[in-house]
């Protein structure tokens, strides 16, 4: 006897992890209760669980917080980089004289600047937003300049010989030509912009600004209360997932129909 | 540098207007800024529906010669004309060019792939799209414009990419070894094909003001070129000249022609010359020597 599902390539994409994942919770549970784990050390699957159902409205308050500052600092962030990706694939001077400065901000650890942006700028929501941004702008930029860059010579030179002006050009190769990459780096940059929204909140710390994941976490610390941290990562790590899919099914849903990375 | 006279009368010929000559490089010359010459007192006048094959091992700057054509590339010596102006578009002639890859847009279908020219000239869309369907079928793909490039397979993305070129109804196509990617049986019927359009458009020049076509045809395959074209240029590397220039005066080209005495005469006389132009001994590739 066939079971269908199992030959559904979508089904076993879907089923395959979650079994994995499983297993594995299964493993951990068994070996908490076998092992007598004390509950402030690691609490068993079934503890978080419960956690996430009975500290749910309030934990996820505070999801909707990171949330909202994760999104608005993506947005900023893709906004921005596709304007200086732009700028820098205009002209050679701009970008050889512009492009360490957006290395800069890259390397320059959040960590190390949110507590003067958190001194500088009076409105929290907008200084947590702003430090989010910083990690998650650079992905965009260097893919999208990547991508614009990119353009098949030959395609150029066929654009040259028939005359195209700079803004056919742009339009319609080489704006076309770098989706594939500025997905790429959608891809990473939603990711970093949760990473940033956490990161700054926790440097943002307790005083009265929080209400956010990491501040739920931070308290959960300080409580020795680890079902309830641990509640909080899986929130993240589940946001940051979702995240992720949205962003892999933006792109399928757009160049799924000429590129090969979206195929399949 | 003193001209010879013989020299200067044939410049001074080149800045009469003549109809017939659509392009003509002028003892071209090119030189890259590591030393490389890629060209060197090159002199080729390309007549309207001309089909000339550029033929030579890889080096020759056969492919630089084109590009000059195409007004990509800029001579370092000498200069180019076309229909005796200084450049393509004052001389009011329509260029189209193919290259060795397809370079077909792979985010947009066949159809608007051939479009392309037009889109980029404004043309309104009523107006191309029946030219972009006679396009397409000119090379056998009448029923494909809605396939995407990758959809299709090597020859049929290179007759795309001549149907893009046809499209604009050039004066004269310049194609840069255009089949040189295909396996042999492809290519043989994509070089029978080319011919008989070539010889379609040409044809029908008899009576009223239909454009005659120019081909220019680089290659590297002695019995491509000599298959496919009425004259064949042949060329030699370091530095790239032109060491022949034969007339192939056959008038029917198809499978027998490629058995026949007179291609085989062809195909020997050109590798002869090669060979003499070369030192006696042929250059296979950059690497063998220093």
């Amino acid at each position: 006897m066939k079971t269908p599902l199992l030959h559904n390539p979508n089904a076993i994409k879907i089923i395959a992890p979650a079994l994995v994942g499983l297993f594995l919770l299964l493993v951990w549970q068994v070996l908490c209760i076998a092992w007598k784990v004390p509950i402030y050390l690691v609490p068993k699957p079934s503890d978080i669980a419960m956690t996430l159902w009975n500290d749910g409205p309030g934990l996820l308050r505070a999801l909707g917080v990171t949330l909202k500052i994760t999104v608005l600092a993506f947005l900023v962030a893709v906004v921005l980089g596709v304007i200086a990706a732009f700028l820098f694939v205009q002209n050679r001077i701009v970008e050889t004289s512009l492009f360490p400065y957006a290395i800069l901000l890259q390397v320059t650890p959040v960590v190390a600047i949110a507590p003067l942006i958190i001194i500088w700028v009076k409105n929290p929501t907008i200084a947590l937003v702003f430090c989010a941004t910083l990690v998650a702008l650079f992905p965009i930029i260097s893919n999208t300049v990547l991508g614009l860059r990119s353009v098949s010579p030959g395609l150029l030179n066929l654009f040259r010989l028939n005359g195209a002006t700079r803004w056919q050009t742009l339009m319609r190769l080489r704006i076309p030509s770098a989706l594939p990459y500025f997905f790429g780096g959608l891809r990473i940059s939603s990711g970093l912009a949760l990473i940033g929204a956490v990161v700054a909140e926790f440097v943002a710390g307790t005083g009265g600004t929080g209400a956010g994941l990491a501040y739920e976490i931070l308290q959960a610390g300080f409580q020795l209360n680890i079902p309830r941290l641990f509640a909080a990562l899986v929130l993240i790590s589940l946001t940051g997932i979702l995240l992720f899919t949205l962003m892999a099914w933006l792109a399928k849903a757009s160049i799924s129909q000429w590129h090969e990375s979206e195929m399949s | 540098m003193l001209m010879k006279y013989s020299e200067i009368e044939e410049d001074f010929a080149s800045l009469t207007t003549d109809a017939n000559t659509v392009l003509f490089a002028n003892r071209v010359e090119k030189t890259y800024p590591n030393g490389t010459r890629a060209l060197d007192e090159v002199r080729l006048r390309i007549q309207r529906s001309d089909f000339v094959s550029l033929l030579g091992p890889s080096g020759c700057g056969k492919s630089t010669l084109l590009k000059m054509f195409a007004g990509l590339e800029a001579p370092s010596h000498g200069h180019v004309r076309w229909l005796g102006t200084d450049s393509p578009r004052k001389s009011g002639l329509k260029i189209a060019m193919v290259f060795q890859e397809a370079t077909l847009m792979p985010w947009a279908n066949v159809a608007t792939n051939v479009r392309l020219p037009l889109d980029l000239a404004g043309t309104p869309k009523a107006d191309s799209a029946p030219r972009v369907q006679r396009a397409l079928e000119a090379v056998g793909l009448g029923k494909f414009g809605a396939s995407y490039p990758r959809e299709l397979s090597g020859g049929m993305q290179m007759r795309a990419s001549i149907a893009r070129a046809l499209v604009t109804e050039p004066d004269v196509l310049l194609m840069d070894e255009p089949f040189g990617a295909l396996d042999e049986f492809t290519r043989n019927r994509l070089d029978a094909d080319l011919r008989a359009l070539w010889a379609q458009r040409n044809a029908r020049s008899d009576g009223s003001d239909t454009k005659q076509l120019a081909i220019v045809f680089v290659t590297h395959s002695i019995y491509e070129a000599v298959y496919l074209s009425s004259r064949v240029v042949m060329m030699a590397a370091r530095p790239g000249r032109m060491v022949a220039d034969l007339r192939i005066p056959d008038p029917v080209r198809d499978d027998d022609f490629r058995l026949s005495m007179a291609f085989t005469e062809h195909c020997r006389d050109l590798s002869a010359r090669l060979l003499a132009a070369s030192g006696g001994e042929f250059e296979h590739d950059e690497g063998a020597r220093r």
